[in-house]
């Protein structure tokens, strides 16, 4: 809200005083964290029946604070702090969800909503089919998700290829603060059951925000990528905080010549298959990059999906996945460092795709 | 030897209700509209009062509970027998010699309250409100099955019912989930969440009677006792068998389960204790299986035939209500059998239909993955295959 009295004012001064030169006033900036938390309060102001429960997410304003602020303006009722007991608050949550309300569920990391993944794919994915279109269930599992920094092997696992293989369900996975906003805006809205996977290390980070995003009404449509580099000799498509890693690898390669298209896959299910096989036949190379382990990941999936796609003929290489290493996660700085990938790997496998060196 | 919830039920033959009162001088002319009952004890945790002993019973509602659990009787028969012959395959969980649990509990409740229970739902399903012929469809896999054939015995749904569950204990954070969005909106009404004696151990089920007594949750939880955990006798499985007191500091009480007047004297106790915001309630209801835990278990390697047998001659909920609604001259033998014939000329008429009407296209196959989606593509079984799903 201060956001957006701030551009008017910015706008209204701008139109008085500038005559002759007319520049368009300085973009907002938002961080993920504050994208995440101005969504879940529009949401919220907007729908009576929408509420978030989880450990921690009132009185202690979120572990990582994304909710911060939100209890002390809806109270008891909206924002509920749950005991550590997430497969009892998981299946009470999609409970009030099949009786009409809108929860917001929140692990704390999504390592531990392995405790409450039967509620989340036998309880929500799979009703709606089961019940041959009888039972809906409208909510949305949201937290961070994948590696954080030197919290080792149970607290580091990336679940995009566990959630995304389940039919029934809507997997969504943000990498800026426009993502942020309007993937967790839509997934609110959206009557199904929607696992929204956030990353710790990218709450912090500032984004650029268009006027457009910065409306109540901006939403992030599921089930459509965005193309956030154009590029012609090599495809990177990623999702979460890899999207950052494959545009660094894209700036870097640029220096020689090598211009990457980057792809935000920003919904792992349903997946835009129609982008990235467009990218793919323009091209011609296509290298995954995320940082989950390779056996049956995302990237395994995008592989599976070209071959079978008319875009196979337009490859000039091998489909190639940047990854994280297929090891438990380390704790030691080094070895951490080593197992999750970096922008080298990207540049690395981008050359090998294109015969260089 | 007979188990611990047999032994149980049983034991309330010695405190069988054999007092009753009589409104009117027998005759056959004679029949009266209403009659009063003695139930046997209810056994009591962290309640100062239970529910009453005595309890009163009009003729016609007599009469619907008798064909209600006639009906649910004969269906569940029905689908044995469809399932012998092939024609219902999967699992089936027969409900027979628990339906005064049913019965019972929706005697005391609204069309405006909820219920959700675990995978020995068809009975519930009727008492919900689901023909019966809607039900067998769905066990036979049809399109005009409650689920369209696509969720089978364990998946049905209904109007405030949620199932239908396969997963044991999942639908009991579930139910807790129902109630919580009850008291959101400011309803009067209450969720019945059932478990059996076996899901009463999961870990879930603690957590939610934690989480529902922290928030005064408006939810009815309903242990069906019927003393076997599939092939597992309660005192084998359970450190406590008293399930009515698992609840520690939710206060429960034990009922006959095989008495539709004692389950539906303590569920309306509960129902009021819930509706004045008092938080949750336990409620156990010791009853007893009939069949196997499912149709591929003949139900005799884990306890003797004698005491299925003694449970179906002594203890059964349908004949036990007969008697009484014959010694109170409530309705005549007569018009009881009656009852029976036309009960089992609907089924037989629904068995027909659930033989008889046809599958679901498979191009069906791929909707009701999203709702509110436009049509979209859904992969088959091999790369050249896809449907739409709508």
């Amino acid at each position: 809200m201060a956001a957006l009295q701030t551009l008017a004012r910015r706008c209204s001064t701008s139109i008085l005083k500038r005559h002759f030169s007319v520049s368009s006033p300085v973009a907002a900036q938002m961080t993920v964290r504050d994208a995440l938390n101005t969504a879940m309060n529009e949401e919220m102001k907007r729908d009576e029946s929408v509420f978030l429960l989880g450990e921690e997410v009132a009185e202690y304003d979120g572990a990582y604070k994304v909710s911060r602020g939100l209890w002390r303006k809806y109270g008891d009722k909206r924002v509920m702090d749950t005991p550590i007991t997430e497969m009892g608050f998981a299946g009470i949550a999609v409970g009030s969800a099949m009786a009409g309300l809108k929860p917001i569920c929140e692990f704390m990391t999504f390592n531990f909503s392995m405790q409450a993944i039967d509620q989340v794919i036998n309880s929500a994915a799979k009703t709606y089919y089961m019940s041959a279109g009888k039972q809906t269930v409208p909510i949305v599992f949201r937290g961070p998700n994948g590696a954080a920094a030197g919290v080792a092997a149970q607290h580091s696992q990336c679940f995009a290829a566990w959630y995304g293989h389940c039919p029934g369900l809507k997997v969504v996975s943000p990498y800026s603060s426009e993502d942020a906003k309007g993937l967790l805006k839509s997934a609110i809205r959206d009557p199904n059951p929607v696992v929204c996977m956030e990353n710790e290390l990218m709450y912090g980070t500032a984004f650029e925000m268009s006027d457009e995003a910065m409306s109540e009404e901006f939403l992030v449509p599921i089930g459509k990528a965005k193309i956030e580099r154009e590029g012609t000799h090599c495809t990177l498509v990623s999702h979460s905080k890899s999207v950052g890693l494959c545009l660094e690898a894209a700036q870097i390669l640029e220096k020689e010549n090598i211009f990457c298209e980057v792809i935000n896959l920003r919904t792992i299910r349903p997946m835009d298959e129609e982008t990235l096989i467009n990218s793919v036949k323009k091209t011609n190379h296509l290298v995954t990059v995320e940082g989950g382990w390779p056996q049956f990941g995302v990237g395994a999936e995008i592989v599976a999906k070209v071959m079978e796609s008319d875009a196979f003929d337009y490859l000039d290489a091998p489909v190639y996945r940047v990854t994280g290493a297929d090891i438990p996660m380390p704790y030691a700085a080094t070895l951490e460092r080593a197992t999750l990938p970096g922008t080298q790997d990207v540049v690395l496998t981008v050359k090998k795709s294109l015969h260089i060196q | 030897m007979l188990s611990c919830a047999a032994r149980l039920v049983r034991a309330q033959i010695q405190s069988k209700p054999t007092a009753c009162w009589v409104v009117a001088a027998r005759g056959y002319a004679d029949i009266v509209d209403e009659a009063t009952f003695t139930t046997s004890e209810y056994a009591l945790h962290k309640l100062d009062e239970g529910p009453s002993q005595t309890v009163t019973v009009t003729r016609d509602d007599a009469l619907k509970y008798y064909r209600q659990m006639q009906t649910i009787r004969r269906m569940e028969t029905a689908a044995g027998n469809l399932y012998k012959s092939k024609v219902i395959r999967g699992f089936c969980h027969l409900y027979s010699g628990q339906e005064a649990c049913a019965v019972g509990m929706e005697a005391a409740l609204t069309p405006n309250d909820h219920v959700i229970t675990a995978y020995r739902a068809h009975g519930w399903t009727y008492t919900r409100g689901v023909p019966p012929v809607n039900i067998l469809a769905e066990l036979t896999g049809r399109k005009s099955g409650v689920a369209k054939g696509k969720g089978g015995s364990m998946h049905m749904y209904g109007h405030n019912f949620y199932g239908g569950n396969g997963i044991v204990g999942a639908q009991v954070p579930l139910g807790a989930g129902i109630a919580l969005a009850l008291k959101y909106k400011g309803s009067n009404d209450v969720c019945v969440a059932l478990y059996g004696d076996g899901a009463a151990n999961q870990g879930q089920v603690f957590e939610t009677y934690n989480i529902a007594k922290l928030w005064d949750l408006p939810c009815i939880f309903v242990c069906e006792n019927n003393g076997y955990g599939m092939g597992t006798a309660v005192e084998r499985a359970s450190a406590s068998t008293e399930y009515y007191t698992r609840g520690d500091y939710v206060p429960g009480l034990r009922a006959d389960g095989m008495d539709v007047l004692a389950v539906r004297e303590a569920t309306r106790f509960a129902a009021e204790w819930c509706r004045s915001g008092k938080g949750p309630l336990l409620i156990e209801v010791a009853t007893y299986r009939y069949h196997g835990h499912s149709m591929s278990d003949p139900g005799t390697s884990y306890r003797p035939r004698e005491e299925i047998q003694e449970m179906r001659k002594t203890r059964d909920p349908i004949t036990g209500l007969r008697e009484r609604l014959i010694s109170v001259n409530l309705a005549t033998a007569e018009e009881m059998k009656q009852i029976d014939l036309d009960v089992r000329a609907e089924i037989d008429k629904a068995v027909e239909q659930a033989k008889a009407d046809p599958e679901l296209p498979v191009e069906e196959m791929y909707n009701d993955i999203f709702v509110d989606e436009p049509p979209f593509k859904v992969r088959g079984t091999n790369p050249f295959m896809y449907g739409m799903s709508k």
